[in-house]
């Protein structure tokens, strides 16, 4: 993986509630066996209409948007499945940071295992970033901040060892499996309860 | 001595290194369920690493998500809805095959839903850590296990060590007091729960179900229960132990057997959250105040009472679910027009879900705008529900009878209704185009669904008193 300390872009608002796994990826695209390519799939139904055509009312398919990475979603983004296609699918369509006042469990660890930053801010720090959709943004990893177009800075917290793993670009398989020795040593010791 | 929650107790049992610094926990899991969906990529991450499954022998599959739920043809060809999903299929099992991993493929007759067949042939069993590359999995917390939903990355880190990297979830202890009105299910607990917790109160949490009302559901009632869980952001739902949980368990197939069990049984019941132990959060509920409910909108907390209003809320979400639905707010949710019933899925599609159906219909033919699929969750409740006679039931009142599976819930198999539809389903989530593109679905319990296939419209069952009358 490709280490991720700073993101910019301008921002693109969704600000409906509760965006669950399958508007990020309908389950009909679910029917492959690889992590690629799942990018025209991200918010299918909202993006394309009936026809194959892009909906021009989506917010991602208006030109202003065009390239935009960081996405200020409504409450609750990614309730639903445990997909791990949904941010695959972000990813490969350029989202590189999803900022919202609650993000889903499984999807937030599904996110950052993937290099898609899953920032939670308060309220009243969500309706601002709202109210300026559109501004620049950078997120600053390293400083753990969003950098604003006015010069203003937000501070934000990321679970610390996803962030090292971000920053390093190394996934966490890696550190699991150099730890095989205790976790032979928990096997060995442990009293099977069945 | 320290009152712990049965949380706490599963989670120490587990800890094989504990988080420090700003490392979360290293958790080891007992048993790893994968299906078709989510465990290719993840074997492909083995692969590329060169290594093997750590513990073949703790890992279980099944076919579900995509396979047909149509009968195969007399060549046994069955009706895929594509390639890809028989090439998924597939490529699980020559994984499996690879890997030493037992799977219940087509030959089994103990294939079925991942949260369906595993608890069924008892290898889900109390004090346990499961995972599975799959939301629902929260389902296996009825019968005190930790159980999970995990991405296909963990999936892979799973496969290679059994373990996870895991932050401790803080604990929500929903109390249910009370009795239950006859005629109100488990499904419509788990409905009116999630109005009052909403679709993000549980997020960050394990949710322990607990108080009398809890004590008296079957274990299917629990597991419906804590399926659902995960509607509330909570990706787990636990339930202590008890007689009911050892009685359902003993003689299951990979349970122990004998005196093993008894021994084991008897820890089991020492699971049970200590009294006096604390949880982050508490919310209470009074059963007897749980009516048959439904949902109205495009996520599972848009709860009505079957005899209620379409709530009038502000807001562009509750906006867009209601463009979404057709609905409008102050109408009725009762007699609305249904196109499709589905009875299925990993929330209600065991015996006594497929039996509460079929009471409704027994004698009756569905109304004949609606199609009715029924598809029960395994191999097994497909032969207990055929021996019963539920499936000439089914048959006889116009609705189809199909093969094991999670069908219609997602309609990763082709099992989809058309743009615009109403469908009434026993399922677990009623987002946009969860059951196809356009399709428009309210979540309700397995009688009020077979009512409504009798009404063409949403429906009350009859109340017991009724039929009894």
């Amino acid at each position: 993986m490709e280490p991720i300390r700073r993101i910019e872009s301008r921002s693109v608002a969704l600000p409906i509630a509760n965006i669950d796994t399958d508007q990020i990826i309908p389950a009909r695209f679910l029917t492959t066996t690889t992590r690629e390519g799942l990018g025209r799939h991200a918010f299918h139904d909202w993006r394309w209409l009936p026809d194959g055509s892009p909906n021009p009312e989506f917010a991602l398919n208006r030109p202003e948007h065009a390239g935009a990475s960081i996405l200020v979603a409504g409450h609750n983004f990614g309730c639903g499945s445990s997909r791990e296609h949904a941010p695959w699918a972000l990813v490969d369509a350029g989202i590189r940071c999803v900022i919202s006042t609650a993000i889903a469990d499984i999807f937030r660890n599904n996110a950052l295992k993937n290099g898609l930053v899953a920032i939670v801010v308060s309220a009243r720090v969500h309706a601002s970033l709202l109210e300026r959709a559109g501004e620049r943004l950078a997120i600053d990893l390293t400083h753990e901040r969003i950098e604003r177009e006015d010069g203003s800075a937000i501070p934000f917290a990321i679970d610390p060892f996803a962030r090292d793993c971000l920053l390093a670009g190394v996934d966490e398989l890696g550190w699991l499996i150099a730890r095989r020795p205790q976790i032979e040593a928990f096997e060995e010791r442990r009293a099977w309860n069945a | 001595m320290e009152a712990l929650t049965l949380f706490e107790k599963l989670w120490r049992r587990h800890e094989v290194i504990p988080a420090e610094g700003g490392r979360p926990a290293v958790l080891y899991v007992d048993l790893h369920l994968i299906h078709e969906v989510t465990s290719p990529q993840a074997f492909a991450m083995l692969d590329a690493r060169g290594i093997p499954v750590a513990r073949p022998e703790r890992t279980l599959a099944t076919i579900d998500h995509s396979t047909p739920t149509g009968a195969p043809d007399l060549d046994g060809e069955r009706p895929w809805a594509n390639p890809a999903t028989r090439a998924q299929v597939e490529t699980l099992l020559a994984n499996c095959r690879r890997h030493g991993i037992a799977v219940h493929g087509w030959d089994s007759p103990h294939r079925g839903i991942v949260h369906v067949m595993a608890p069924e042939l008892g290898h889900t069993l109390p004090g346990m850590t499961i995972v599975c590359g799959d939301s629902h999995t929260s389902t296996h917390g009825a019968f005190g296990a930790l159980a999970f939903g995990i991405g296909s990355t963990e999936v892979a880190h799973v496969l290679a060590t059994q373990c996870l990297l895991k932050r401790k979830p803080r604990t929500l202890a929903v109390h249910v007091e009370g009795r239950l009105a006859p005629g109100v299910t488990a499904k419509d607990l788990a409905l009116h729960v999630i109005g009052v917790v909403g679709v993000d109160g549980g997020t960050g949490h394990v949710i322990e179900f607990r108080g009398s009302a809890i004590r008296a559901l079957s274990m299917e009632g629990r597991m419906t229960l804590c399926n659902l869980s995960i509607e509330m952001g909570a990706p787990a739902g636990l339930v202590a132990p008890d007689a009911t949980t050892i009685e359902w368990l003993r003689g299951r197939p990979a349970a122990p057997v004998g005196e093993d069990f008894e021994t084991a049984a008897r820890d089991w019941l020492s699971l049970a959250s200590d009294p006096g132990c604390r949880y982050d959060r508490e919310v209470h509920i009074d059963a007897g105040a749980v009516r048959p409910s439904v949902t109205w909108g495009t996520d599972p907390g848009k709860v009505v009472p079957i005899d209620g209003r379409i709530p009038v809320e502000a807001g562009a979400t509750a906006a867009k679910a209601l463009a979404y639905m057709g609905f409008a707010p102050g109408a009725a949710i009762a007699g609305q027009p249904v196109d499709v019933v589905f009875i299925g899925s990993c929330t209600n599609a065991r015996l006594p879900d497929l039996r509460d159906a079929a009471a409704v219909l027994r004698g009756h033919r569905i109304h004949p705008r609606v199609r009715m699929l029924v598809v029960p969750g395994s191999e097994a409740v497909k032969r207990a529900a055929e021996a019963e006679g539920l499936d000439a039931v089914f048959r006889a009142a116009g609705a189809e009878w199909r093969e094991p599976g999670c069908s219609m819930c997602i309609g990763m198999n082709g099992d989809i209704a058309r743009p615009g539809e109403l469908v009434v389903s026993t399922s677990n989530r009623n987002f946009e185009g969860r059951q196809g593109p356009g399709v428009r679905t309210v979540l309700a319990s397995p009688a009020t669904a077979a009512a409504s296939a009798l009404a063409g419209a949403i429906a009350a069952a009859p109340s017991p008193a009724e039929e009894a009358a």
